[in-house]
């Protein structure tokens, strides 16, 4: 039986690589190498995860440099000689170890105005709205989204400009800029406009490169430039 | 943080971005030297010829060359994101894009090429 | 917000503009190096010339507005130069850019 030479990031921000030799297995996932290590090596471990499957978003971490789902991270496609590097996700405090705060993440959804605002309450009629409006398919296209932070942990513009929104919160606020129900309309476009919002993304493309979901936080974001243009043509901004 | 921060950028897109930003920064340092240069106009006709005798030194000639390469990279560049961003993303569009725009910067570089040496 | 917006549609029309002017400057060097370039060849052409005059104006015009606002984004980006004294420069790389600008076409076309 093979083995696998892990390292693995210990500590906070000052912390540093541990290396765990760990039994490789056919069919093996990063993020059953991860548990392994807290299982039989070290108890002292920490990280996140919880649905295993990829549909939660929550074992995101850094592998071989690169953001990713761990869980759908299988070995045999990152392992290179034998070696493996796991450190957490890029671009958040590290709280210990593979475990990162997301909370930034998420004040920027906030400041981005990713919520949704209702216009109509429960005594008025359903809203109608076609499936194959443009408006909706743009909100189709973009709206899978689970916060998981991969993209965020792949812009680099997140990390040369601490205030960006980021990817997520962008594309988050895209699909409500394309929701007819919604009434946050010019607050929204002030929200996302300016350096730290899409005028700062440099289309590098890096979060539609590697979203898990395959979404295209480039295209939401390139809408969001071309809504907030029209909008400060009109004096709407 | 102690990670290495080298990471595997090696996306298409990414490496556009870099060539685009370096040769913008690249032009821009070049510019104000440019605009001098032909100010030397002012002088008369012979001031600016010593300066363009200057300019065929094989080390001149081949900065030119790259210039015109950058030159002609970040318009192309530019002239993608401009799509990007007003005519819209689509992903099969992205590598054909950034492969034209610099199949024509180089285009235009050789043609430069050609007909300097 | 407002004037960052307006700095990203500055950058885009100056960038249209120079999208024309750009590929008409490549092919006309391109063209002019043949067999070598001297002043006399060059000036023959532009001295005097009305339409050169405005060509290059128009030209040096959008570049001062297209390259500070490029630099102004590198310096905010890679060196963590923002605020008031990053805005300034980048005005007096547009003012400097327009005069050594205007200065050139002035020594060729007068």
């Amino acid at each position: 039986m093979s083995t696998l030479a892990v390292s693995v990031w210990r500590g906070g921000a000052d912390g540093r690589f541990q290396t765990f030799m760990v039994p490789r297995l056919d069919a093996q996932t990063v993020l059953d190498v991860v548990t392994h290590i807290q299982r039989r090596l070290d108890p002292t471990l920490a990280y996140r995860f919880a649905c295993r499957v990829g549909m939660c978003g929550s074992c995101a971490m850094t592998v071989n440099g690169e953001p990713r789902w761990t869980c759908r991270t299988h070995v045999a496609n990152v392992e290179k000689n034998g070696k493996l590097t796991i450190a957490p996700l890029a671009h958040l405090p590290i709280v210990r170890d593979l475990v990162t705060d997301m909370r930034e993440f998420f004040d920027k959804w906030a400041r981005a105005r990713g919520q949704f605002q209702p216009t109509k309450t429960r005594r008025d009629d359903v809203a109608r709205v076609a499936p194959s409006s443009t408006g909706r398919l743009a909100i189709d296209a973009a709206i899978e989204c689970i916060g998981c932070g991969v993209c965020y942990a792949a812009c680099e513009v997140v990390a040369w400009n601490p205030d960006y929104l980021g990817p997520a919160a962008l594309n988050r606020a895209w699909t409500l800029v394309n929701d007819v129900r919604d009434g946050a309309g010019r607050a929204r476009l002030a929200a996302v406009a300016g350096d730290a919002g899409c005028h700062a993304c440099h289309t590098h493309e890096s979060c539609s490169e590697r979203c898990p979901k395959h979404l295209a936080p480039t295209a939401s974001i390139a809408g969001l430039k071309r809504a907030t243009a029209l909008a400060a043509l009109r004096g709407e901004l | 943080m102690t990670i290495s921060a080298w990471r595997n950028r090696g996306h298409a897109a990414y490496g556009a971005f870099v060539v685009h930003r370096l040769s913008g920064l690249a032009l821009a340092l070049f510019l104000p030297l440019h605009f001098l240069v032909l100010g030397q106009a002012l002088q008369g006709e012979a001031a600016l010829d010593v300066f363009l005798r200057w300019t065929q030194a094989p080390l001149v000639q081949f900065s030119e060359i790259a210039l015109v390469f950058l030159l002609a990279a970040h318009l192309t560049g530019g002239l993608r994101l401009l799509f990007v961003e007003f005519v819209g993303w689509r992903s099969e569009t992205q590598k054909m894009l950034i492969a034209s725009a610099g199949g024509v910067a180089a285009f235009c570089a050789l043609a430069f090429a050609l007909n300097l040496l | 917000m407002r004037a960052e917006t307006r700095l990203w549609l500055a950058q885009r029309a100056s960038a249209a503009v120079l999208a024309l002017c750009v590929a008409v400057h490549l092919v006309t060097m391109i063209a002019a190096v043949r067999g070598g370039l001297t002043a006399a060849e060059m000036l023959a052409r532009t001295r005097g010339s009305v339409a050169w005059a405005a060509f290059y104006g128009l030209f040096v015009l959008a570049v001062s507005i297209h390259a500070p606002i490029g630099l102004r984004t590198i310096a905010s980006e890679w060196l963590g130069w923002r605020g008031r004294t990053a805005d300034a420069a980048c005005t007096i790389v547009a003012v400097a850019l327009l005069a050594l600008g205007a200065r050139a076409i002035l020594a060729v076309t007068l």
